[in-house]
């Protein structure tokens, strides 16, 4: 079985890390997915931007784009894509493409990533 | 990360709305001041067994309450709170006040108070000392080190500022839509004012003023937090974001300037930059051009350039004519034309800035680059009086000492 592991923190102390700090998780994770990757069992790693780089996008038939993260406590994640995009307007085209194709409610939040390492992983 | 860092951090974020909301209440900045830091020492005695509540900013402004609620029982107008005893993660007294505290009072309260740093009273020395001590919660050594002044003085110039607030009288209405965006503009004006304050700084000034800067950032996310469909503050933290992540580039070993053409790209913060861009992308979408979004987009133009020589000089002077007819400006059209030198030479630069020069008779820039334009169209005589004029209206040692470089190399037989 393949697990998602979802990071949840404050960003208001997480950005507020001094360099040192920063370099001394960074180095302390690396340690625990390299480990990871010798083992062939882990896939796509990322960071993402802080929330106030998100842009949210109702589904819909006219999807409504909204500045900021999504907000909702009503909606639970249900999964994610990762997509290359030219710019912040084609991954909201994106959004819209994938939300008019589920056809159900909910939205996509667009948050740039700040670290990609794309992994290579088999469920076993 | 130790306990008490993880703690430290914890307030330190939650300082800005905690403190606004206590001014709300107490109306009044020395009474605001000292009930957050009573609530402080209350929760670096309890956090520490009890963990961290869930929403610190609320538990600390309950607490400050509570603590200073003596003090001023006479004027309180709001019924007994529950003892901070009471409060833990498990108790719903506090999920109850963080309703009552929603966003929106938030966000007027930390407005109000960055705001209330901004008076139109207060000399901009004394306005960013005040903001970086009330909202950023920098002691009083720390600002008067950044502002390179003795911590007497800079106690001095706080409580002048104070003084003058407290007769000034503070705004305390909920503001209405236009008062809103007016005090949203004079805000993110003085959040910029820090940032340059940092960013201006060389030599061995610049270690000392860099945290400026990195505060300066964190005040603009702290306002796209509360305000995140206004593209003018995107594009300041985006503008903010970019020119910082050159700064490992901007000073070299002995804290001198280096220009942007001569700068190791490989060192600029290319996290920074992304995030930069990624911001000045959502404030575009708006439709809605500010100055804040066309400084930022040159920032942008010279950040995507992956060196010096593919810097698109059309796109810059493009955008230094639009920031031109948004803030007419001798200093942009002087910027505009270093721009235009590069696009169509010097001669083309000399004649924009020609009219500039009794206006920017007293400005160092202006002869500094009047003396590179005239320098490179060969007339060497009047470069040097040109770089004469300008040595004189340096503002720091690394600025005199770059146009020092530019009359050596004129004197120097060829």
């Amino acid at each position: 079985m393949l697990y998602a592991i979802l990071c949840y923190d404050s960003e208001e102390v997480v950005g507020a890390w001094s360099a040192e700090t920063e370099t001394a998780v960074m180095a302390r994770l690396g340690a625990v997915q390299d480990r990871l990757r010798a083992e062939g069992r882990l896939g796509p790693v990322a960071r993402l931007m802080p929330t106030t780089a998100a842009t949210t996008v109702r589904k819909g038939a006219e999807p409504l784009v909204l500045d900021g993260p999504f907000a909702e406590t009503k909606e639970q994640l249900l999964g994610f894509y990762v997509v290359d995009c030219d710019s912040l307007d084609a991954a909201i085209e994106v959004a819209a493409e994938l939300g008019r194709a589920s056809g159900s409610a909910g939205a996509h939040e667009v948050r740039p990533l700040m670290v990609y390492r794309p992994g290579q992983v088999e469920p076993s | 990360m130790t306990d008490l860092a993880w703690i430290d951090a914890a307030l330190a974020s939650a300082r800005p709305r905690a403190v606004a909301a206590l001014l709300r209440y107490f109306r009044d900045m020395d009474l605001a001041e000292e009930a957050y830091q009573e609530a402080c020492l209350r929760a670096l005695a309890r956090w520490p067994e009890q963990g961290a509540p869930r929403d610190p900013a609320a538990w600390l402004i309950l607490v400050g309450r509570n603590s200073g609620i003596d003090a001023v029982r006479k004027a309180a107008r709001t019924e007994a709170l529950p003892p901070e005893d009471q409060l833990s993660d498990l108790d719903d007294a506090e999920a109850g006040l963080a309703d009552r505290l929603d966003e929106g009072q938030y966000r007027d309260d930390i407005l109000r108070l960055l705001f209330v740093c901004c008076h139109p009273d207060l000399p901009a020395t004394g306005a960013i000392a005040l903001a970086l001590r009330i909202v950023s919660g920098l002691t009083v050594p720390q600002i008067a080190r950044a502002f390179l002044v003795g911590e007497k003085a800079m106690e001095q110039r706080i409580t002048r500022a104070k003084a003058r607030i407290a007769d000034g009288g503070v705004p305390f209405e909920t503001p209405g839509p236009i008062e809103r965006a007016e005090r949203l503009g004079a805000v993110a004006a003085m959040v910029y004012l820090i940032f340059n304050e940092g960013y201006s700084a060389s030599g061995a000034e610049a270690g000392a003023r860099e945290p400026l800067c990195r505060e300066a950032i964190r005040l603009g996310r702290l306002l796209l937090r509360l305000f995140p469909s206004e593209p003018e503050i995107q594009a300041l933290t985006a503008l903010m974001l970019l020119q910082h992540a050159r700064s490992a580039a901007r000073l070299d070993g002995e804290g001198q300037v280096v220009l942007l053409e001569d700068q190791d790209r490989s060192r600029w913060d290319g996290a920074m930059i992304a995030e930069g861009l990624a911001l000045l992308d959502k404030a575009m979408r708006h439709r809605r051009p500010g100055p804040y979004q066309v400084q930022a987009a040159i920032a942008a133009l010279h950040a995507r350039a992956k060196t010096a020589a593919d810097t698109d000089w059309a796109g810059i002077e493009r955008l230094y004519a639009t920031l031109e007819r948004m803030q007419p400006s001798p200093v942009v059209t002087l910027n505009r034309a270093v721009a235009l030198g590069r696009l169509s030479g010097p001669e083309a630069a000399l004649d924009l800035i020609a009219p500039l020069g009794e206006r920017l008779d007293g400005y160092f820039y202006y002869h500094g680059a009047r003396g590179a334009f005239l320098d490179q169209l060969g007339r060497a005589e009047e470069a040097r009086a040109a770089f004469g004029r300008a040595i004189g209206l340096a503002g720091s040692a690394a600025e005199a000492a770059y146009i020092r470089q530019q009359l050596d190399r004129l004197s120097q037989p060829k």
